[in-house]
């Protein structure tokens, strides 16, 4: 009954997949607002980047409830995952070629992260995925030597400022008699780095909340006990 | 270019059917990466490169790392899944 029941089900659900992808064709799309916001992206929010324009200009508060998704997230992983009890043991450190290989590794993906960040409005990339790359170049370390604690007070300080400060900007636009997250501080000259306003603020304090968000839970987790 | 997006398509699904049927919890996580980074690839092929860098960096990076720490605590990493 419950095999019936379930192809039954995967049946429904390919039919319907089927209904959608039968008018789509691969790599082809529909543009309707892409257009739109292609040809106005440049004199409206002035970042050379347009899916930034979309993610911190257009729909900036979408971009603060994905982080609020994140949090709770991140949260409750650390929640179910992180417990440890106080006589387990510790892994013990990696081999020397691992330490070396983590010791060259952490300041270029840091730099790598920081760039990727800075750069978020005029290259592809921005705060979440320069966050990430921060969170896994604060990692590394740890996996190369376990026995090392993360300070997680300073993580979170770090997670609340940022946090605090998108919520911020986004207030001071409102004290200016704007919308909540509208781009405050002229646009600058199309490209250049000190450009778009206050986006590239916003994606600093997005790349901080994330990475330090990320980086906390993965040492959370690397620090519960392992079951042998 | 079809051609790429085929292999692509190939590989990726046969690791996607890998991970379902691999033993070891191990193999199938790195298989689930693989599964990532084609798709991420295939993203770079549909000029959609914010989304592939995510992908890269989240679907293929942090979420296996997060899959392998939450395996250590649970202490299914070893000896091909058997606790």
């Amino acid at each position: 009954m419950q095999r019936l029941s379930s192809a039954l089900f995967l049946l429904g659900l390919g039919l319907l997949i089927a209904a959608i992808f039968r008018g789509m064709e691969f790599g082809t799309v529909a543009p309707i607002v892409g257009q739109a916001i292609n040809s106005a992206a440049a004199e409206q929010v002035g970042a050379a980047n347009f899916v930034t324009a979309v993610v911190l200009g257009y729909r900036g508060f979408d971009t603060l409830l994905e982080l609020t998704i994140l949090f709770t997230a991140a949260t409750a992983g650390g929640m179910v995952l992180g417990k440890r009890s106080p006589t387990a043991k510790r892994d013990p450190d990696a081999g020397f070629i691992l330490q070396a290989g983590a010791d060259l590794l952490f300041p270029l993906l840091v730099i790598v992260g920081l760039y990727i960040i800075l750069h978020g409005h005029l290259t592809p990339g921005g705060g979440f995925q320069g966050g990430v790359i921060l969170a896994s170049a604060f990692f590394v370390p740890i996996l190369a030597r376990p026995g090392t604690r993360m300070s997680h007070t300073a993580v979170s300080t770090i997670e609340g400022l940022a946090g605090a400060s998108f919520i911020f900007i986004g207030l001071l636009a409102m004290f200016g008699g704007e919308a909540f997250l509208t781009p405050l501080m002229g646009q600058g000259e199309l490209g250049a780095l000190l450009s778009a306003g206050s986006l590239p603020v916003l994606y600093l304090a997005v790349g901080l909340k994330v990475g330090s968000e990320l980086a906390g839970l993965l040492a959370q987790l690397s620090e519960s006990e392992a079951v042998d | 270019m079809q051609w790429l997006v085929l292999v692509l398509v190939v590989v990726m699904l046969t690791s996607a059917v890998a991970v379902l049927v691999l033993k070891d919890f191990l193999a199938a996580l790195a298989a689930l990466s693989v599964v990532s980074l084609g798709l991420s690839v295939l993203f770079v092929i549909l000029r959609a490169p914010d989304v592939a860098m995510t992908e890269a960096a989240i679907g293929a990076g942090l979420s296996s790392l997060l899959f392998a720490l939450a395996l250590r605590r649970l202490g299914l990493w070893r000896n091909g899944g058997r606790p």
